[in-house]
């Protein structure tokens, strides 16, 4: 067991890291996410491991390519505009299959958009993020706690699976401070015998590549890749439902922040007699389905999909629920947090003018 | 009977996509030359570019990436900061290198990453069928300068080896050509420097080819060799543009 320490979200970014045994960092520096490079600069030298700030977002990523084909682990971290920046290079490290963590601390867009909190990046990175065939496993804590845990599962999953990882928080996460504990847990490293680290002796060279010219061998890597993509779907999908145990009145979907701010209004309400639930996606891609399949039929109301956002995972949410449910969205952006009172009073509207 | 030539180790024993009268191959060559004489092909790690050496990786025996269009500075970097007792080289083309990758070549070559650049200059775009690049020469017509290269319009030809030689974390800088057998020896004297300085950790070093394209230039190999003669050694002029390891002696 380890002890609880208060520390700031992106500050257990890094440490988090580097207990996955991450030896290789690669960063540029962007708000609302830059202690992550800051925190990394500070400890790793000195645990003769690699801190890099990389001229550019994209070469950061690349630098994570190259590394993460010698077989290291490796990560970098960056937030909604450097991860637009990132997107070549995460389609070539999802061509290639290989491992690494890449953390998105979200903050307001489109464009330059604001350093303020937002969900906004969910479409570019639950879409895949870069061109072509690919997925990428997206997990969202709602806590330091879970930030935590979840980075140091997000390099297993990813050398599990031979592929791009991310944790996406939004900045109120990358900002805050909770206590947080470091749990004792065992690496799950794999030999890594496809990388390419130097012959050694080895017969035939290894080759890190994306490239297939012909039709009949890219299709055929595509379909290798899908046959991950659905395992990936099975194995990882990750989700909270909480107060849904009886019938509801109203079911929230959220995760992240807004998660939390709904927990809130679930307990306003229910001082009203109001009997909310919530399903809190953690895997955002794979998009947890399941969690509608068991719930669909205690909500009388359907679902209410509330983001940092101008309405996006609400798309997978009516995708899930093919209309056999109401779905309505209530959603804050450009780094405005939605108010309890607010989505309180959006439940109301949705159940009919219950004052 | 006794065998005066052979293929080098560091280069595998299959065909290559390169057109006829190309100079990728002998400049193929040379780093295979190279690698095996230094004995380094264990723990040697190349980087393929985007361009016409995209399938470098098929023909070099070291273990290979291939890097995004241009990025092959920032992938050498994560695998020589990770695995900084291996020998990093990247091998790019001058769209990958003077164009869309000239982020990652300044950054590379101005924080001193240990790794070797292999910069093969042939003033054109090749694979993509012979458009203009940054270092296509003034008048030179190609397909998008098809009434000539117009430095009002497209700027100059871009000196790649003089302009990372302003920069102080550069170690080698030099530009070879591969037209005539004596500077195809000059060449490989180069690129083994470039070698031996990663190998003693002396920082980054970067040999610029000046290499022909018959194919898009319209020539046969032997007036591409002329041309190259004629027009790119008077404005690429040959030579060794920064030696750190000489300045100290």
């Amino acid at each position: 067991m380890g002890e609880k320490v208060l520390m700031k979200g992106n500050e257990a970014i890094g440490e988090a890291a580097i207990r996955a045994n991450c030896k290789g960092f690669f960063g540029y520096p962007i708000t609302p996410q830059t202690e992550v490079s800051a925190y990394m600069a500070k400890k790793m030298p000195k645990i003769d491991r690699v801190f890099l700030q990389a001229e550019s977002e994209v070469a950061a990523i690349n630098m994570v390519y190259g590394a993460a084909g010698t077989g290291v682990r490796c990560m970098t971290s960056s937030s909604s505009p450097g991860i637009s920046l990132k997107a070549e290079g995460v389609s070539y490290i999802a061509g290639a299959e290989l491992p690494c963590v890449i953390i998105d601390i979200v903050r307001g867009g489109p464009g330059l958009g604001s350093i303020q909190p937002a969900q906004s990046d969910y479409h570019q990175v639950t879409k895949g993020l870069g061109h072509g065939d690919y997925n990428m496993p997206v997990f969202a804590p709602a806590s330091i706690q879970e930030m935590v845990d979840l980075i140091m599962d997000a390099f297993d999953v990813a050398d599990e699976y031979r592929n791009p990882v991310m944790v996406m928080g939004d900045g109120m996460l990358g900002q805050m401070m909770e206590p947080v504990e470091f749990k004792e847990r065992e690496l799950k490293e794999p030999v890594k015998p496809w990388a390419a680290n130097g012959l050694a002796g080895r017969a035939e060279h290894n080759v890190i590549n994306s490239l297939y010219l012909s039709p009949e061998a890219l299709e055929l890597h595509n379909i290798h890749l899908q046959k991950k993509f659905k395992a990936m779907k099975e194995n990882l999908v990750r989700y909270e439902l909480f107060n849904c145990d009886d019938d509801c009145d109203l079911i929230f979907v959220a995760y992240g922040t807004t998660a939390r701010i709904c927990k809130s209004v679930i307990s306003y309400a229910a001082k009203d007699g109001i009997k909310l639930g919530l399903v809190r996606p953690i895997s955002l891609w794979p998009f947890p389905v399941e969690a509608f399949d068991k719930t669909i039929a205690k909500t009388k109301h359907g679902y209410l999909s509330v983001e940092m956002s101008c309405g996006q995972m609400v798309d997978d949410v009516r995708a899930v629920v093919m209309g056999k449910k109401p779905v309505e969205f209530y959603g804050r952006s450009g780094g405005m947090i939605p108010e309890p009172m607010d989505i309180y009073d959006k439940v109301k509207e949705i159940m009919g003018g219950v004052k | 009977m006794a065998v005066v030539f052979d293929r080098p180790k560091a280069l595998l024993d299959v065909s290559t996509h390169y057109c006829p009268g190309c100079t990728h191959g002998i400049i193929h060559r040379l780093v295979a030359e190279v690698i095996d004489e230094l004995g380094i092909i264990d723990k040697t790690i190349g980087v393929a570019p985007v361009g016409c050496s995209v399938l470098a990786y098929n023909y070099f025996a070291c273990d290979m990436f291939e890097a995004a269009h241009g990025r092959a500075p920032a992938c050498a970097t994560g695998i020589k900061r990770t695995n900084p007792d291996k020998v990093v080289f990247t091998y790019q083309g001058d769209g990958d290198l003077a164009s869309i990758g000239t982020a990652e070549i300044v950054h590379a070559a101005n924080r001193g990453e240990n790794i070797t650049t292999i910069f093969v200059n042939n003033c054109i775009y090749g694979m993509t069928g012979g458009q203009m690049a940054p270092t296509t020469l003034i008048g030179q017509v190609t397909e998008t300068s098809p009434y000539g290269r117009d430095a009002k319009s497209t700027g100059y030809p871009i000196r790649i080896a003089e302009m990372l030689s302003t920069l102080e974390g550069a170690t080698y800088i030099a530009r070879v050509s591969v037209d005539t057998v004596p500077n195809v020896m000059k060449a490989k004297q180069a690129i083994k420097k470039a070698f031996q300085i990663q190998l003693e950790g002396k920082g980054f070093a970067l040999v610029e080819v000046l290499s022909i394209c018959p194919t898009n230039w319209g020539l046969s190999p032997l007036e591409a060799m002329d041309w190259l003669r004629a027009n790119m050694i008077p404005y690429y002029s040959l030579g060794v543009k920064k030696d750190k390891t000489e300045e100290v002696k």
